[in-house]
């Protein structure tokens, strides 16, 4: 398996004229050459330095004490003083808090249940069925954060929310749990929310692996006497291992940078030290109050961490399983 | 698998088969139901559905909540801003990407390695949501429609998925192109193009359910613009209105919430406006994400 970025480098070169007659033809030669491949590319190469390369270039604000009023070479500079202050807010803590939990929550959850619901879906008999099935799985996937925080909140509602009325049915409880305005439910409503919303779409990447499987593997087991849990253990789970190992990574990467959007969605004033994560932080202390040098002390702060955590995750990989994404 | 059924069914394989297909049965239930419940409260009498007691069907069948919210001024609005902006981002997109995705594509191409790898680092790395802000406001286009539309017109998993897809196809008919005296550009128009209709449909896909989702530049740059402000942010504005007021302790500012709070069955009548859409195009266009989602990720 290649991923994306070693695509192009992994393809046959059978197409590219001569290497020595191309080089004597010298740099400049090849760009008139090739002035419309340039034309159609570095249009965009510009807007990728604009949108993406230059909000780096913000990082700078983070060790000034930045008034957008003035021009860059009259901002104070004031060294880490905004990462100690950073360090030393109390609520820094709680927020990374919440931001791991959410997301080590979310990494276990959203990583084994797609494979798991890849592998039975596999499994399952009757060909309609198990297509309706995949159907309608992946629907939530196309339905936006609002969307889904409203309905969450209707189903886990206190007053005939779906959920406390099954509770109360089967007698779990006696009386309806206020889900939502509570926060020791804050993270698990996240996750299972996040699960609900994303599970079909992810596991679409491993049924296409298993798809790929050599089905005689599966006869040879069977010759064997290999029952059904004991083909998908020994089978199937090998044959998508690289497919896991990747996106493990790219997970493991998105560990500190969970995002914000459901947490915004499905949070409320009762719950906020429970919901609150790095980005919001950001917004909350950084945008809305003009703290702009402090703010991007934490998206630096969320940005370099998951760079790092990127890099271990590839390296640790690439040692035990050989897998990785550079 | 399902050859060998016939003559090698098990006692143990038809209980897991049971039990599997039990399983996945419920997941399309709970998969399915809030999207029924709300399509039947939508449709239910407002002041009936405070009684309670609805799940997939309408007690009391009733348009009127519909009527209502259109006659809403603000969602007017936002239905014609999300769809200024899904249409302007999905056809600035395809053409950026798939342009980039071709000049990728050609192994001759002087630059290709550099501007590969300058691309693919932008999927690892950002500035982060303030450094972004503030590029945001230094470029002046805070308060403006294009904050929609320009920060995301050339993404990296876009451009890589199209690029797969050209990798595929028979390097001959450009050549041949090029005998006849084509440059690169009537090569990419009128032979690339034509070919990638089946991965644009994808990455066309992708492009306009991101737009037509997305809430939080609405949120963050255009929330004081009335005029500016799209469907998902509007609906965003009504559902946290009735949250706050749900769970508000006080008794005296629950009165007050109330009195701004939308009844359930028009809250849910907008939710199935806003959500429509996709779901109206969703069956139609399912089997070209599910192909572009495998090319793009997995290269077997």
């Amino acid at each position: 398996m290649k991923t994306l970025s070693a695509q192009a480098d992994t393809r046959n070169v059978s197409v590219t004229p001569d290497p020595s007659k191309k080089r004597k033809k010298g740099f400049w030669r090849t760009v008139v050459r090739q002035k419309y491949l340039y034309m159609m590319s570095l249009p965009f190469v510009i807007w990728l330095f604009v949108f993406n390369y230059l909000p780096i270039w913000g990082w700078t604000m983070a060790f000034q004490n930045y008034k957008p009023s003035k021009p860059f070479f009259d901002q104070k500079w004031v060294g880490f003083k905004n990462f100690v202050d950073l360090f030393q807010d109390e609520r820094f803590y709680l927020v990374l808090r919440n931001t791991l939990a959410m997301s080590v929550m979310g990494l276990i959850a959203g990583f084994i249940i797609p494979i798991a619901f890849a592998i039975f879906l596999n499994e399952l008999r009757g060909k309609y069925f198990k297509r309706t099935v995949q159907t309608v799985s992946y629907l939530p996937h196309f339905v936006s954060w609002v969307v889904v925080a409203g309905i969450i909140t209707k189903m886990l509602s206190r007053d005939g929310g779906i959920v406390n009325e099954l509770l109360l049915a089967l007698h779990i409880i006696d009386e309806p749990i206020q889900f939502m305005a509570q926060g020791k439910w804050f993270w698990g409503i996240v996750t299972v929310s996040d699960v609900w919303k994303e599970t079909g779409w992810n596991a679409i990447i491993y049924l296409a692996a298993i798809a790929g499987i050599d089905g005689e593997l599966y006869e040879a087991a069977k010759v064997d006497g290999a029952g059904r849990f004991r083909q998908m253990w020994n089978i199937t789970l090998p044959g998508i291992r690289t497919t896991i190992a990747v996106l493990l990574i790219m997970s493991i990467g998105h560990l500190i940078g969970i995002g914000f959007e459901k947490q915004f969605q499905l949070s409320n004033s009762l719950v906020t030290d429970y919901s609150e994560v790095l980005d919001m932080y950001a917004l909350n202390y950084g945008i809305n109050i003009g703290r702009f040098s402090y703010g991007t002390a934490i998206s630096m702060f969320t940005s370099v961490v998951s760079i790092i955590l990127l890099l271990t995750a590839n390296g640790i990989m690439k040692k035990t399983t050989k897998e990785s994404i550079m | 698998m399902a050859t060998s059924k016939a003559f090698n069914a098990t006692k143990a394989d038809k209980i897991f088969d049971i039990c599997n297909m039990v399983i996945m049965a419920m997941i399309l239930i709970v998969t399915l139901y809030p999207f029924l419940n709300v399509l039947a409260i939508s449709l239910n009498d407002s002041t009936d559905t405070v009684r309670g007691g609805i799940y997939i069907w309408p007690r009391e069948f009733t348009w009127e909540n519909y009527k209502t919210i259109f006659s809403y001024t603000g969602l007017i609005q936002g239905f014609k801003i999300s769809i200024l902006r899904t249409l302007t981002g999905t056809i600035l997109g395809l053409i950026s990407s798939s342009m980039l995705a071709y000049t990728l594509s050609r192994q001759d191409f002087q630059s290709r390695k550099f501007i590969s790898t300058f691309l693919a680092l932008t999927m690892y790395v950002s500035g982060g949501l303030v450094p972004t802000y503030m590029l945001m406001r230094h470029l002046e286009l805070i308060g403006t429609f294009w904050i929609y539309v320009l920060p995301g017109i050339v993404s990296a998993f876009n451009v890589f998925v199209i690029r797969s897809f050209i990798d595929g196809l028979p390097y001959a008919l450009q050549e041949s192109a090029t005998l006849d005296g084509a440059n690169d550009f009537t090569i990419y128009y009128k032979i690339i193009l034509p070919l990638c209709k089946p991965v644009l449909a994808t990455i066309a896909l992708f492009l306009a359910v991101g737009q037509w989702n997305s809430w939080f530049d609405t949120y963050l740059y255009n929330g004081n613009k009335p005029h500016l402000t799209t469907l998902q942010f509007e609906l965003m504005k009504i559902l946290q209105s009735t949250n706050q007021g749900a769970n508000m302790i006080n008794a005296n500012d629950m009165a007050n919430q109330m009195a701004q709070v939308s009844p359930e069955s028009i809250k849910m009548a907008i939710t199935i406006v806003v959500t429509l859409p996709i779901l109206f195009v969703y069956p139609f266009l399912q089997r070209y994400f599910v192909s572009g989602m495998t090319l793009g990720a997995v290269k077997a």
